[in-house]
C-alpha cells in the first residue's frame, strides 16, 4: 500500500522530472518516484538515521538542513521541489519557500491542516489544544514550529505572489472535494513564482 | 576472519612507458606496488573496487597473512557479506607511493646508487600516488571501477581520483576527509616532522642500515594520535586514571595511563614505521588542495563525473564535518550525485576504522545502489 500522499504527489510528477525533496525522511517518496517515474530525484534530510534508512533504499540523500543548504543550487536546476510534511518544522518558511521557488519551477507543499473539524471540536468542547491522526503530537513534543490551516497557507501565498496551479486535500487517508478547510486533515499544493 | 589466507602481490614498473612525471617536477623509474586482492574479478570486469589506505595503513587491507593472527586493517569492512561483499566485488589494495610497506619509498634501494634514496627520494604528493594506482589497475586491465574508497589520506586520494581520472570511476567513497589541507591540519604534522628531525639518530633521513629515528618517531606518533582520539573518547578510555602506582609519584616517571598509553603507541610505531616516510606522507597529504590552480571548490570539481558518498563523524576534529560539508555543497553546485552522512560516533577520527557498524550499513546500501544505477544488475 503506498501512502496516499505519496501517491498523489506521484501523480502529479511528469515522469523523468529532476526533483528534489527538501526533508525527505526514510526516502520512501524518493524510491517511489525513481522506480515508478524515472525521476532523477535526490533529498535533504536532517536527522541522520533517516538518512541511512534513505540510503538503504537504494536513493541520493545528503544530511543537511533544509533552512541553509539549497544556496548551492542554480535556478530552476530541478523540475519540482517537495516540501511534504516538512514546511511545518521550518524556521525561516519564507526564505525556504522563496528558495525552493528559485531552485524548483515547481514546488509541491504538503501541509496539515490544523483548522479541521476535528481540530475545531477539540478546541471547542474540549477546551485542548488539538491532537489529530495529522497532528499527532502533544504540544510539549511536537516536531512542528508552525500551526496553520490551508486558508492561512492560501492566504500566504497570495500575499507573496505565489500561483497555486493544483489543489488536492486528505482526509483519514482519503481524497476529499468539498469544504476542504473544515474537512481535511492535509493539503497537497503545487505552487509556481508568479511572474 | 573474513577470507582464507592472503598474500600481498608485488608487481615493478620499469618500462620507459610506466615512467611517472611527478608533481614536483621528477621523474621516477623504476617502482614497485604492493598490492591485495579479495573477492573474483566478474566477466566484464565492472565489479573492481580500489580501497585507498590511510597514513600508516598498508596493503593489507582484508584477510589473514599465513601464520598471522591479526586481520587486515579493514577487515570489518571488507569480506563475504560484509560492506565491501568479496562475493560481488572485487576488492584491489595498494600500498601508496612514499610508504615503507612494499611500494616504492624514501627507504628503496635508488637503482642509481644502489643505496636507500634516503632525502633524494622526490617528494611525492596524493596526485602521484593516484598516479600509480592508475599504472597498476592499467597493469590489471581494468578501465572502470565501480568505486574508489578510503579514509583519512584513503579519502583524499578518493578525491583526487574524481577529479584526475573522471571518466575511469562510476563512484567514490570519501570517509572523515578533506579536499585540502588546513593550518591546524599542516600544524600537527609539522609537530611531528619537527620531531624526527631533532633526533640525532635521524641524519638527515641517511640512517638506514645504521641507526632508528626511535624517539624523534615515537613523538610524532604520539602526537599523531593524540589527534585521531576524541575528548570524550580519551576521557572514557584514560580519565585520570594511574599506571603502575597507586598515588601521584611527585617526579617524572609515568602517572597517568594515558601517558603510558601514548608512549607504548610511540615506541611499537617505531618497529613497524620508517621515520622518512612519515616526513614523505606527511608532506604529501600538507601539499593536498584539490583548489589549487582554481579560484573555488566548485570549479574544482567541475569536471567529476562519478556518484559520490561523503562520510564524516560527529566527534572527529582533526577532519570535521564541516569540510566534508564543503565539499558536498561544491559536489551539489556541480550537480554531482553525492549522499553525506555524519555518523555519530565518540571515537574522534579513529572512528573510521573502528566503529563500523552503521557505515557498513552506509556503504554496503550504497555500492549496491551504483552497482544496479551505473552496471546493472
Amino acid at each position: 500500500m503506498i501512502r496516499l500522499d505519496y501517491e498523489i504527489i506521484a501523480n502529479l510528477i511528469a515522469p523523468d522530472s529532476r526533483v528534489l525533496d527538501l526533508g525527505c525522511g526514510d526516502g520512501a517518496l524518493l524510491a517511489l518516484l525513481k522506480q515508478k517515474k524515472h525521476c532523477h530525484a535526490t533529498g535533504i534530510e536532517i536527522n541522520d538515521q533517516e538518512v541511512m534508512n534513505a540510503l538503504g533504499r537504494g536513493v541520493s540523500v545528503a544530511q543537511g538542513d533544509i533552512d541553509s543548504d539549497l544556496d548551492v543550487y542554480s535556478d530552476g536546476r530541478f523540475d519540482y521541489v517537495v516540501l511534504n510534511e516538512s514546511l511545518q518544522q521550518v524556521l525561516n518558511i519564507e526564505k525556504v519557500l522563496k528558495e525552493a521557488l528559485r531552485v524548483g519551477k515547481k514546488v509541491i507543499v504538503g501541509i496539515p491542516n490544523f483548522c479541521n473539524f476535528g481540530g475545531r471540536m477539540q478546541i471547542f468542547f474540549h477546551g485542548r489544544v488539538p491532537v489529530t491522526k495529522s497532528l499527532p503530537y502533544k504540544w510539549y513534543n511536537t516536531p512542528n514550529l508552525r500551526f496553520l490551516s490551508i486558508k492561512d497557507f492560501e492566504q500566504f501565498c497570495s500575499d507573496k505572489n505565489i500561483c497555486i496551479e493544483k489543489r488536492r486535500y486528505m482526509a483519514l487517508g482519503k481524497e476529499v472535494f468539498l469544504l476542504p478547510n473544515l474537512l481535511a486533515d492535509s493539503a497537497i499544493l503545487v505552487l509556481s513564482q508568479k511572474h | 576472519m573474513s577470507t582464507s589466507y592472503v598474500k600481498t602481490q608485488h608487481i615493478t614498473f620499469s618500462e620507459e612507458k610506466d615512467a611517472l612525471t611527478l608533481k614536483c617536477g621528477s621523474r621516477l623509474l623504476p617502482f614497485t606496488v604492493a598490492y591485495e586482492t579479495y573477492g573474483q574479478l566478474n566477466a566484464d570486469k565492472s565489479n573492481a573496487v580500489l580501497i585507498l589506505h590511510a597514513f600508516t595503513g598498508d596493503a593489507h587491507a582484508a584477510g589473514l597473512h599465513e601464520g598471522e593472527s591479526k586481520p587486515g586493517w579493514w577487515d570489518d569492512m571488507i569480506g563475504p557479506g560484509k560492506a565491501f561483499d568479496t562475493n560481488k566485488y572485487f576488492m584491489i589494495s595498494s600500498n601508496v607511493l612514499g610508504s615503507c610497506k612494499g611500494t616504492t619509498g624514501p627507504g628503496s634501494i635508488d637503482p642509481k646508487t644502489g643505496k636507500p634514496y634516503g632525502l633524494s627520494f622526490p617528494v611525492i604528493t596524493i596526485h602521484d600516488m593516484v598516479a600509480v594506482q592508475k599504472r597498476l589497475l592499467d597493469h590489471l586491465g581494468i578501465k572502470k571501477l565501480l568505486s574508489v574508497a578510503g579514509g583519512s589520506m584513503g579519502g583524499m586520494q578518493a578525491v583526487a581520483w574524481a577529479v584526475l581520472y573522471p571518466q575511469m570511476l562510476h563512484s567514490a567513497i570519501v570517509i572523515a576527509a578533506c579536499h585540502r589541507h588546513t593550518a591546524q591540519q599542516i600544524a600537527f604534522h609539522e609537530v611531528g616532522r619537527q620531531a624526527i628531525a631533532a633526533d640525532p639518530d635521524w641524519q638527515n633521513g641517511d640512517y638506514y642500515g645504521k641507526s632508528i629515528a626511535k624517539r624523534g618517531l615515537a613523538v610524532a606518533r604520539m602526537v599523531g594520535h593524540i589527534t585521531y582520539m576524541s575528548w570524550t573518547s580519551m576521557e572514557q578510555k584514560f580519565g585520570r586514571k594511574l599506571v603502575g602506582k597507586e598515588a601521584l609519584g611527585y617526579d617524572f616517571s609515568k602517572d597517568f595511563e594515558v601517558e603510558g598509553y601514548l608512549q607504548y603507541r610511540g615506541q611499537s610505531f617505531v618497529d613497524r614505521f620508517d621515520a622518512n616516510s612519515y616526513l614523505y606522507l606527511t608532506k604529501a597529504m600538507d601539499y593536498f588542495d584539490i583548489t589549487e590552480g582554481t579560484k573555488k571548490l566548485s570549479d574544482a570539481f567541475a569536471q567529476v563525473k562519478a556518484d559520490l558518498l561523503v562520510i564524516s563523524f560527529t566527534s572527529d576534529w582533526l577532519y570535521p564535518s564541516a569540510q566534508s560539508k564543503e565539499m558536498v555543497r561544491a559536489l551539489k553546485a556541480n550537480d554531482v550525485e553525492v549522499s553525506y552522512v555524519e555518523l555519530k560516533s565518540d571515537y574522534g577520527h579513529d572512528a573510521f576504522l573502528v566503529e563500523c557498524t552503521e557505515q557498513s550499513r552506509v556503504v554496503m546500501n550504497y555500492l549496491s545502489k551504483v552497482f544496479v544505477e551505473r552496471v546493472g544488475s
